[in-house]
């Protein structure tokens, strides 16, 4: 059972991987969005044969080079810890995480390999036009990449397309179509990609503001911001469009983080989203978990229940409703999902009995429950509730994911307004006129990253106490070693990275102060 | 045979040209990303993260009825 866990192992556990996958995200989004950007201005340069978009585009491009040098190969520690740190985890999922990314692995190696080697080595070595294309085809590349790695997490999330083969204690991938267009991968395929292009936008805006505020290569800043202003807008409206479909999914999916989100925790119909909103302690408890109050709320009437179920009438599940249950509402409690999880590794601790000594007749029995759709459907699917004492248990720490929530969302409209600015401005030829804005620009950069990460923030704590919704808590993911060695790996990874970032920003600090060559 | 060995030697010459004329960002971040695979795969990997199961375990079997083990274990 949980408590039987030891608590510090999970968490160091935990916060290694949360460390590494922070670190990593800083080097991703810029990769993917900057390959975008240098797309589209060597298309100009390659349509216009004007010198001056080649020469724009070999500066970002230096830039690309050195986030994309740094960061590269820092996502395989991620594989690293999941062997070592969280080995029943990647037993379990088996092939269904491997799968997506070996080709991953295969896509990236060629894209590295080639067509990278192509964007630098190749000026005026192969044609223009082929340039171009392995320009695109690295811009493609990176985010298809992305795609693979997106898939194996969104199955974490949403589970689907595989059988459990008990015999192995393994997943086994049935549908490779259902995995790959798992609503929840689609959603997030989107989200995540439009919103590296975001980052990536407000990248090039800020350094051009800079270029500005410096009264340097102030061609070159405002022929960017203007790429950067059109894609990051177009970009920014699409991460809302995104995140509002995601939003829809996770109400389906995963309501208890939807809940926690809005700090929801009673269930209501006409609910509101809240805009912004301070938590407070109720006094009230939901087993041992705090239930807050919000203040100083201010909300859109309805649109909680618009975005969850299309109808400003429809009923939202709170916190309580999800964990009391809702029979009304055909809402399950969690102490029913509990006792039907404890049955499911009952029959899986049968099935294990029945190995050891060699009973094939009833393992063979046991076996083909894990095929039958009313086992899969209403006991298995609840597997990972049977190891968990307390239905508060499956509750994450609200005010985290709604602050997290919060302040990712405000972000992203205030960027959709910076790039609005950014094209004002330029139109009516304004920028150095308005230099507050290009400080406000030069400024987003870091607030671009921040909103980057607290999107995975509410994803991965929201998304607590699972490894694996429904059928894996984290506590169960864990490997049986000790704690004091994953704080000391901890601690040589925050070493390691720190390091890396340093040279990463001296570097192109160095490069942006250089400028293009001329 | 010629064809392919002319390929072969133009694709040698467009790395070698371009790793010969690089920049000294280039140069710096091809040391850093030496530095960091030496670091992850000869140090790291190896001395800090063996994986646990193929480490503890001879077969895949060994392996699938220790996980079974963790996964019913207290039920």
């Amino acid at each position: 059972m949980i408590e039987n866990i030891d608590l510090s192992l999970v968490n160091w556990s935990r916060a290694q991987f949360a460390l590494t996958a922070v670190y990593h995200w800083l080097f991703v989004p810029l990769t993917l969005g900057l390959s975008f950007i240098l797309a589209f201005m060597e298309t100009i340069y390659v349509r216009t044969g004007d010198e001056v978009w080649k020469k724009i585009t070999k500066f970002w491009m230096t830039l690309f080079g050195i986030n994309f040098a740094i960061g590269v190969a820092t996502g395989i520690i991620l594989e690293f810890e999941f062997g070592t740190n969280w080995s029943n985890y990647s037993w379990f999922v088996g092939d269904i995480f491997g799968a997506p990314l070996a080709v991953e692995g295969i896509l990236a190696f060629f894209l590295e390999s080639t067509f990278v080697a192509v964007m630098f080595f190749g000026w005026n070595k192969v044609g223009k036009k082929f340039h171009l294309t392995s320009t695109w085809l690295v811009a493609v590349g990176a985010n298809l990449s992305a795609l693979w790695i997106l898939v194996a997490n969104s199955w974490m999330e949403n589970p689907v397309g595989m059988v459990f083969n008990p015999d192995t204690a393994r997943n086994e991938m049935a549908s490779f179509r259902e995995v790959v267009l798992n609503p929840v991968a689609v959603d997030k395929f989107l989200h995540t990609v439009t919103s590296g292009f975001v980052l990536a936008s407000i990248f090039v805006l800020g350094i051009s503001a800079w270029f500005l505020i410096r009264k340097r290569e102030e061609h070159l800043a405002r022929k960017s911001i203007l790429v950067a202003g059109i894609f990051g807008l177009v970009a920014s409206v699409a991460v809302a469009l995104t995140g509002d479909s995601s939003a829809r999914t996770l109400a389906q999916v995963q309501p208890v983080k939807f809940a926690a989100m809005e700090a929801l925790y009673e269930g209501k119909s006409d609910a509101g989203l809240t805009v912004i909103g301070a938590l407070t302690d109720s006094g009230e408890r939901l087993g041992e978990k705090k239930v807050h109050d919000v203040k100083l709320r201010i909300e859109i009437p309805r649109l909680l229940s618009i975005m969850t179920t299309g109808k400003g009438s429809g009923y939202v599940p709170g916190l309580k409703d999800l964990v009391n249950g809702n029979p009304e509402k055909g809402i399950l409690s969690v102490s029913e999902m509990m006792e039907r999880g404890k049955y499911a590794r009952q029959v899986l601790t049968d099935y294990k009995m029945a190995k050891e000594i060699g009973d094939t007749e009833t393992m063979e029995a046991l076996s083909a429950r894990f095929k039958e759709s009313d086992f899969t459907d209403n006991y298995f699917r609840y597997f990972g509730y049977g190891y968990f004492e307390h239905p508060w248990q499956v509750v994450p720490s609200v005010p985290v994911i709604f602050y997290s929530f919060r302040v990712m969302v405000g972000l992203g409209f205030f960027f959709i307004l910076l790039f609005i600015l950014a094209l004002w401005f330029y139109r009516r030829e304004a920028l150095e006129r308005n230099r507050w804005f290009l400080w406000l620009a030069l400024l987003s950069i870091p607030l671009a990253y921040l909103a980057s990460e607290l999107g995975w923030i509410v994803t991965e704590m929201g998304r607590q106490p699972w490894i694996i919704q429904n059928l894996m808590p984290v506590g169960v993911a864990v490997s049986n070693i000790s704690a004091g060695a994953v704080q000391t790996t901890f601690w040589l990874f925050a070493v390691l990275f720190t390091a890396l970032l340093v040279a990463e920003i001296s570097i192109m600090v160095k490069q942006i102060k250089t400028g293009p060559k001329h | 045979m010629t064809r392919i060995t002319t390929a072969i030697s133009n694709i040698f010459r467009f790395y070698y040209d371009g790793f010969r004329t690089m920049s000294w960002w280039g140069k710096r971040v091809w040391v850093i990303i030496l530095i960091k695979l030496f670091i992850m795969f000869l140090i790291l990997k190896i001395f800090f993260f063996p994986d646990f199961l193929k480490v503890n375990f001879g077969s895949d079997r060994e392996r699938g009825d220790y996980v079974l083990e963790q996964l019913t274990g207290n039920n």
